[in-house]
């Protein structure tokens, strides 16, 4: 810190009036930084308006032709100009439902694990660790998905299932590589870090005064835990896993490179599904025709819809826990 | 006595479970970086940063064009984006009570949210589908878009971590509001939104969604922003989808390149952070 020392204002009277000039320029200089900055925070509702009003611009073909039968048919034939969504609807929902039950017990352990029993010392090491995770970039795990994950769930977990859980069935059908159950456990690896890191955010904000009254009555740390602050923090929790469940929904390069691309729906995890935003990536640079590009841009218009209403839920239930923490809204 | 020994033993086995659920969860993490460096590594020369590729079944490329690419990509990115978020966030922070404030950050909220392909959608209907060919600009674009959510929010976070009494102290030494702001609040924050801005930039680095239709990518040099253009997440999809063995090597090797950019600007962006401002928790 370097503390100048300002010159003493000497008061001597000026000749000119120009001391009020500067007060005014100031003003001038107040008006002008906030009408700049409104300028710039004004500049991203009209982005949003404009990423919407474009959406449905490119849409429209489609929207015209198809209404919302687009959401229920299945017929997806850009030669005849045949759209119909549901695969890829369904698709999506499963993968990133199946993602999410493999996830959120992971998380949850780890959220709980961190901010309740863990020595202090490793808490900070292995969140950041777990963050590191968010920080790669979908197309690596891609890449790591079809080179590494695959060849391994081939040969020893998609067998072991189907021998020993091939009555359900999930888990019949030929194994290819590619496949739902494959997209599934990408994605869960891949919103793990963003659940537990919310939900770890949600748990430490829960007073102590709830963990020391359930221990003063008796229970053990993990009774405590599991009666007294996780109910406390119940709603923050499930908007973690809302919030998670918006990443797998929109989550595409990975799940493209892994999913198999089949525009079916089949009962097997282990065969070849695909989902709205794997059929964009795929199909959007070598679409062959407006209708498909509409169809395209009509599968996009959703996916938005979806996500935007599963995020402004996922917050709701984060704000009602920690209102004005500022938890959660960090993480994000 | 036997009750209190079975919850004793449940407490530590659900105790058992939740580290056997940290190691679990620490495991993609090892393998995924372990896997990159044994596959990648061996990949890696001067020629691989310095060359071309070469025709597809033949050895001896580079990826120069992707990283070139990647570069001028996200660097045009950053130019459009950095600026609009910090000065939104700065909005955000220094009218908490104006209705705008309450809008742009709910609607940085829903950006935020929006899966990066649906933004490429909107680059592509905006920029490629009115100018008729890709454009690496419609690519910078969308990463923009990207960003500004993430970067406005950031300032705003650490510009609310100030305390009050700086801002009177020097409301009450004469300096006007806009002065105040820039000289002391936004200094002050300084390393926080340089941080909030490298991990932003981090983020759209790795970024591949967005491009596929916008920069499209590109066997070739370009230093055009109004043409097709390479990146480095482009390349690692097109030679890990590829059906050569080259390709898969080389894949494996950006990959890992671009990694070691994403980390570096994201982990020291957060070492960083955690130094400065620990002290708030």
């Amino acid at each position: 810190m370097t503390t100048t020392v300002a010159p003493e204002p000497v008061a001597v009277p000026e000749p000119e009036r120009h001391e009020p000039s500067s007060l005014e320029l100031a003003s001038y200089g107040d008006v002008l930084f906030r009408w700049l900055l409104t300028l710039a925070a004004a500049a991203i509702p009209v982005l949003l308006g404009f990423l919407v009003y474009e959406l449905w611009v490119g849409s429209r073909l489609a929207i015209e032709r198809f209404g919302l039968d687009f959401v229920t048919t299945s017929r997806w034939d850009p030669v005849a100009e045949e759209f119909g969504a549901f695969p890829l609807i369904f698709g999506t929902l499963a993968s990133s439902l199946l993602a999410l039950v493999i996830a959120v017990p992971l998380s949850l352990g780890v959220a709980i694990y961190l901010t309740e029993f863990a020595p202090n010392a490793i808490r900070q090491p292995v969140a950041f660790l777990i963050g590191l995770l968010a920080a790669i970039p979908s197309v690596v795990y891609g890449l790591w998905g079809i080179f590494v994950l695959i060849p391994i769930l081939r040969t020893s977990l998609f067998p072991f299932l189907r021998d020993t859980l091939g009555f359900l069935p999930f888990f019949q059908g030929p194994i290819y590589g590619p496949s739902m159950f494959s997209a599934g456990i990408i994605l869960a690896i891949m919103v793990m870090p963003y659940i537990m890191s919310v939900s770890r955010e949600v748990l430490m904000a829960v007073p102590d005064t709830q963990r020391e009254a359930a221990l003063a009555l008796g229970a053990t740390r993990w009774e405590a835990v599991i009666t007294a602050v996780v109910p406390y923090a119940r709603s923050g929790i499930i908007g973690a896993v809302i919030l998670g469940l918006g990443r797998a929904l929109g989550e595409t390069m990975a799940v493209t490179m892994l999913i198999g691309n089949r525009h079916e729906i089949a009962a097997s995890l282990f065969a070849p599904s695909y989902t709205m935003a794997a059929a964009i990536a795929n199909e959007f640079s070598e679409a062959v025709g407006d209708m498909h590009l509409s169809a395209l841009a009509y599968v996009a218009f959703l996916l938005f819809v979806v996500t935007v209403v599963v995020n402004a839920g996922a917050r709701l239930l984060i704000w009602r826990v920690a209102r004005g923490s500022g938890a959660g809204s960090k993480a994000l | 006595m036997n009750r209190r020994a079975l919850r004793r033993v449940v407490s530590n086995a659900m105790v058992g479970l939740m580290i056997l659920a940290v190691v679990v969860a620490l495991l993609p993490l090892f393998f995924i970086l372990f896997d990159l460096v044994v596959q990648g590594a061996g990949s890696l020369s001067v020629a691989f940063f310095t060359r071309m590729p070469a025709p597809a079944g033949e050895t001896g490329g580079g990826v120069a064009h992707a990283i070139v690419g990647t570069l001028l990509i996200v660097g045009a990115a950053s130019l459009i984006g950095l600026p609009l978020g910090i000065a939104a966030g700065i909005y955000c922070a220094e009218y908490p009570g104006s209705r705008l404030t309450w809008i742009t950050r709910f609607v940085a909220d829903v950006l935020n949210g929006t899966p990066s392909i649906v933004v490429g959608v909107f680059a592509w209907a905006w920029i490629v589908a009115t100018q008729k060919h890709f454009s690496a600009l419609a690519g910078s674009a969308a990463l923009a878009m990207l960003m500004i959510p993430m970067v406005l929010r950031t300032t705003e976070e650490m510009i609310k971590l100030v305390p009050n009494s700086l801002r009177e102290a020097a409301l009450a030494l004469g300096y006007p509001r806009w002065r105040t702001s820039l000289a002391i609040i936004v200094r002050t924050t300084m390393p926080g939104i340089v941080t909030g801005s490298l991990l932003a930039v981090a983020r759209i680095s790795g970024e591949t969604a967005p491009l596929l239709f916008t920069a499209l990518g590109s066997q070739y040099m370009s230093l055009d922003l109004n043409q097709p253009m390479a990146a480095l997440p482009l390349t690692v999809f097109t030679y890990a989808t590829g059906p050569f063995e080259e390709w898969h090597r080389y894949a494996w090797a950006a990959a890992l390149v671009l990694i070691l950019v994403v980390f570096v600007l994201s982990v020291g962006a957060r070492l960083a952070i955690r130094r400065r401002f620990s002290l708030n928790g």
